[in-house]
């Protein structure tokens, strides 16, 4: 839960942020800010630019050809579009999870250190540090300490999925961008990977998109509704569950559409 | 079905089902015959590959032995030997593997992820397609005018190794396009959101997966340059080099070279058509151990997710 | 959660070097360099081929080109191509009359009749064929087929047009096969499953359905496969001699362009000669003659693909 009496810290400021494939304009105005330490979930029907916003926010939307955007997104007060700000720099920072677990085809040690061995990070003991560490805090160590060295196609969806969320906490981000993170799993799994997240946010800011209402209200501390485009409704979780202020916004989360 | 026909020759004549039935009789039995033809003309090919196999070695049992692959040229068909030809063709293979794979690969790498959808790419495309097209005897005439005369190499290992890497380039360059191009965005994905850098995604996640793939395709080039004669011939490789081969600026021969000459004299001297025929054994074994090299990696990596 | 110590610092202080930056941009350069290589090997083959053909063409007037008599080393050279053009079309056209109808059977065969685990036996087998140096066919025509032949036909000489013709097209069924197979295959099953489902054999939907709308793919491994025989080499090289007549007996040694170039070069004719040029020109010839062929397969094909 949110602690109200603490002001919190704005990471991520979005300013009149508009983004086109083409002529298809996807993102239209958004004006939202996001806090350190919150769990933000981005809801809304297929199709309403949620993926495309989270995937602004480390610029990995930027690999589709004919992307363009206009407006701001400070990130810890610099706009993540300048020049000065590499974005490999960025997605240190900011890292994401997708959909579908992408493991890559090598031992769940070397995914684990991918990162760090190509941001520098040469020593061994200290890879294998970072390896347990990471692994340890996906709460994956334990089903997996034995076997470090196997692919990491052996392992189920959901431990993939974990696997991910290690690779990604191995270079130590700041923020934590998943895209629809369980929509490939089973409820087991998908359990597993919301109390991590609920474990993750003391030390991550995480953004979420998720299709499931119920994960939204389950594990996040503020909710935005995006629908066509546009920001709807944002703000605490609990209040745009139980009282949404917009029509729209009623409507989908009571499932009346979507 | 309540309409009932009483008279059972009303009804045969109705649907004329007499002659369907010696039609379709007749259609059927087309058809078993067409299949037969069919098969046997697939199988042609096979007993063609029979017989020139079996020919082949015939003509070699009792001249492929230790003495003929380890001594060397002669004069004297009894005393021959192909043992500066098998060095010729490792010193050639050792030329064109590294420079058709990096440039194959480079080129493959480029037209994949670099490139940017537009007119000079498909320009490179449809220029290889086309490459692949031209007869080897004219990438022969490439060679002798361009790397034997105009940068002075002469009929040397390098100006033969030069030509034959631009020969199987365009195979490289295809099997590595595709290649590179069935390995999933969704593993650059995953580098590039971590913050690696293009170059940095493609040397390692893009080209390990990818190599299995590299590789096999890479062999198949080979295999076809180990067994190419046209270009080789047509950079005036001499008849008959009497000296093994030490750097890659030496003249030299090789196993098709051999078989070539070989066979010409077979029309004097009836042995040589053997020495030949004993040479194309070893050509085809060594085609043999790369082929099934290279059909073994891609039956091992493949599809992995 | 503790976190391991000095991670971020290595990060950042990594970023800061710039180490990796120059690779990022030299990287992609070399990249380009490397595929121009295939542009500059196109443009090298056209300009030798062009200089050297133009001195050619500069000193022998087009009515001596346009003639039978073909002799470069007499001591009045002539410098006819239309033997070698004669000797060309016709070891071709013995080369289609094998690959046509046996590959094209072969793939009806493949493609309609064959179970799957016969095509999984026969298709590698069909690869090997494909896969067997020009060379090793050379050889067997030289010194198996027209044997053979001669039995059949006593008045065949011992260089000729006829074997190395009909072993040339054996070389090339695995190709017209491949590519017709690829051409049926891409046939919807629909229409294959419609003509069946009215009572037709598999050899009616074949000719009459599947045939059909294959046919520009089918027409495509054609060209593809005319244009491998004129340029192929070393079978005729070997198998069909050096005769510069101009005749159309098929039992008797004739020339073909690749043929001529290759005698001419591993002869002695010295660089600078009339001889010497000559062989550009014929490549010249050669080459636009190929280009042409698999400009026109793939602009059949291209269509095809665009049908479904």
């Amino acid at each position: 839960m949110t602690n109200k009496l603490i002001d919190k810290r704005t990471i991520f400021k979005i300013k009149d942020l508009n983004l086109w494939y083409g002529n298809d304009q996807a993102l239209k105005g958004l004006n939202y800010d996001i806090n350190e330490h919150d769990v933000t979930a981005i809801i809304g029907p297929s199709g309403c630019g949620k993926s495309t916003f989270i995937k602004t926010l480390n610029r990995m939307v930027e690999l589709i050809p004919s992307v363009r955007t206009s407006g701001e997104i400070l990130y810890n007060e610099t706009n993540i579009f300048s020049k000065s700000f590499r974005v490999e720099e960025l997605r240190t920072k900011v890292g994401m999870v997708f959909q579908k677990p992408n493991p890559f085809p090598k031992s769940i040690y070397e995914n684990v250190v991918y990162g760090a061995k190509v941001h520098g990070i040469k020593n061994k003991s200290q890879l294998m540090e970072i390896a347990e560490t990471s692994l340890r805090s996906a709460a994956l160590w334990d089903e997996v300490k034995d076997r470090l060295n196997s692919n990491a196609y052996g392992l189920s969806g959901g431990q993939q999925q974990r696997l991910c969320i290690a690779r990604c906490l191995a270079i130590q981000p700041e923020v934590l961008l998943m895209d629809e993170p369980t929509s490939a799993l089973d409820p087991i799994a998908t359990a597993k990977i919301e109390e991590l997240i609920v474990e993750l946010k003391k030390e991550y800011t995480i953004v979420i998109v998720t299709h499931s209402m119920q994960q939204a209200a389950r594990i996040s501390d503020e909710t935005a509704f995006f629908l066509l485009g546009e920001l709807i409704e944002a703000g605490n979780t609990k209040t745009i569950f139980t009282t949404p202020r917009d029509k729209r916004t009623e409507d989908y989360i009571t499932g009346r559409f979507g | 079905m309540s309409y009932q026909i009483e008279d059972k020759g009303e009804l045969k004549t109705l649907l004329n089902i007499e002659t369907k039935k010696s039609n379709m009789t007749r259609r059927i039995i087309l058809d078993r015959i067409a299949r037969n033809i069919f098969l046997i003309s697939t199988i042609f090919a096979l007993l063609v590959l029979g017989i020139l196999i079996y020919k082949i070695w015939v003509d070699s049992v009792g001249w492929l032995n230790f003495k003929f692959l380890t001594s060397n040229l002669s004069i004297f068909p009894h005393k021959a030997g192909i043992w500066g030809a098998i060095v010729g063709s490792f010193l050639l293979m050792a030329i064109v593997a590294p420079v058709t794979i990096t440039l194959g690969v480079s080129t493959a790498v480029y037209l994949e992820e670099y490139a940017i959808k537009g007119k000079l790419q498909s320009l490179i495309k449809m220029n290889i397609s086309n490459l692949a097209g031209v007869p080897s005897v004219i990438f022969g005439l490439l060679g002798l005018t361009v790397f034997a005369r105009l940068l002075n190499l002469g009929s040397s290992i390098l100006a033969g190794g030069l030509t034959m890497s631009l020969l199987v380039l365009p195979i490289v360059v295809v099997a590595s396009q595709e290649a590179i191009r069935s390995v999933p965005s969704f593993l650059r994905d995953a580098s590039y959101a971590m913050g690696a850098t293009k170059w940095t995604t493609i040397r390692k996640v893009v080209l390990p997966v990818a190599l299995p793939g590299i590789l096999t395709g890479s062999i198949l080039a080979l295999s076809r340059a180990i067994g190419e004669t046209a270009p080789l011939v047509v950079l005036g490789i001499p008849t008959l080099i009497l000296r093994i081969p030490s750097s890659i600026m030496d003249n030299f021969t090789a196993l098709p070279i051999q078989v070539y000459y070989w066979t010409l004299d077979a029309v004097l001297t009836r042995e040589y058509a053997n020495l030949a025929a004993a040479t194309i054994v070893v050509l085809m074994l060594m085609l043999a151990i790369m082929n099934s090299t290279a059909i073994i990696i891609r039956n091992k990596f493949q599809k992995r997710y | 959660m503790e976190k391991v110590t000095g991670v971020r610092e290595i990060i950042k202080n990594n970023f800061n070097s710039n180490k990796g930056r120059l690779m990022e941009k030299v990287m992609p350069k070399a990249f380009l360099l490397a595929a121009s290589i295939s542009i500059i090997t196109t443009i090298g083959i056209a300009f030798t081929l062009v200089f050297d053909a133009y001195k050619f063409f500069s000193k022998v007037p087009f009515k001596d080109i346009f003639s039978t008599r073909l002799a470069p080393l007499a001591s009045t050279p002539a410098f006819g191509i239309l033997p070698l053009i004669n000797g060309t079309i016709i070891i071709a056209l013995i080369a289609m009359s094998v690959a046509i109808p046996v590959g094209l059977t072969s793939a009806i065969y493949l493609s309609e009749y064959a179970s799957e685990n016969i095509r999984r036996t026969l298709k590698p087998i069909m690869e090997v064929l494909a896969g067997i140096p020009t060379i090793v066919y050379g050889f067997f025509a030289y010194s198996f087929v027209t044997p053979l032949l001669m039995k059949a036909i006593p008045s065949l000489e011992a260089k000729n047009a006829l074997s190395p013709g009909i072993v040339m097209g054996i070389m090339i069924i695995p190709l017209v096969a491949s590519l017709s197979e690829d051409a049926m295959n891409s046939v919807p099953n629909s229409l294959r499953e419609g003509a069946l489902a009215l009572g037709s054999t598999k050899l009616e939907v074949a000719l009459k359905v599947i045939v059909p709308a294959g046919f520009s793919g089918i027409i495509a491994s054609f060209v593809l496969g005319i244009s491998r025989a004129v340029g192929e080499t070393m079978i005729v090289a070997i198998a069909s001699g050096s005769s510069k007549n101009f005749t159309f007996d098929i039992t008797k040694s004739m020339q073909t362009m690749t043929a001529y170039i290759v005698e001419f070069t591993s002869g002695d004719a010295g660089s600078g000669t009339l001889g010497y040029y000559s062989l550009y020109a014929v490549g010249l010839l050669l080459f636009i003659f190929t280009l042409l062929m698999n400009l026109l397969a793939q602009y059949i094909s291209k269509r095809y693909r665009e049908e479904y």
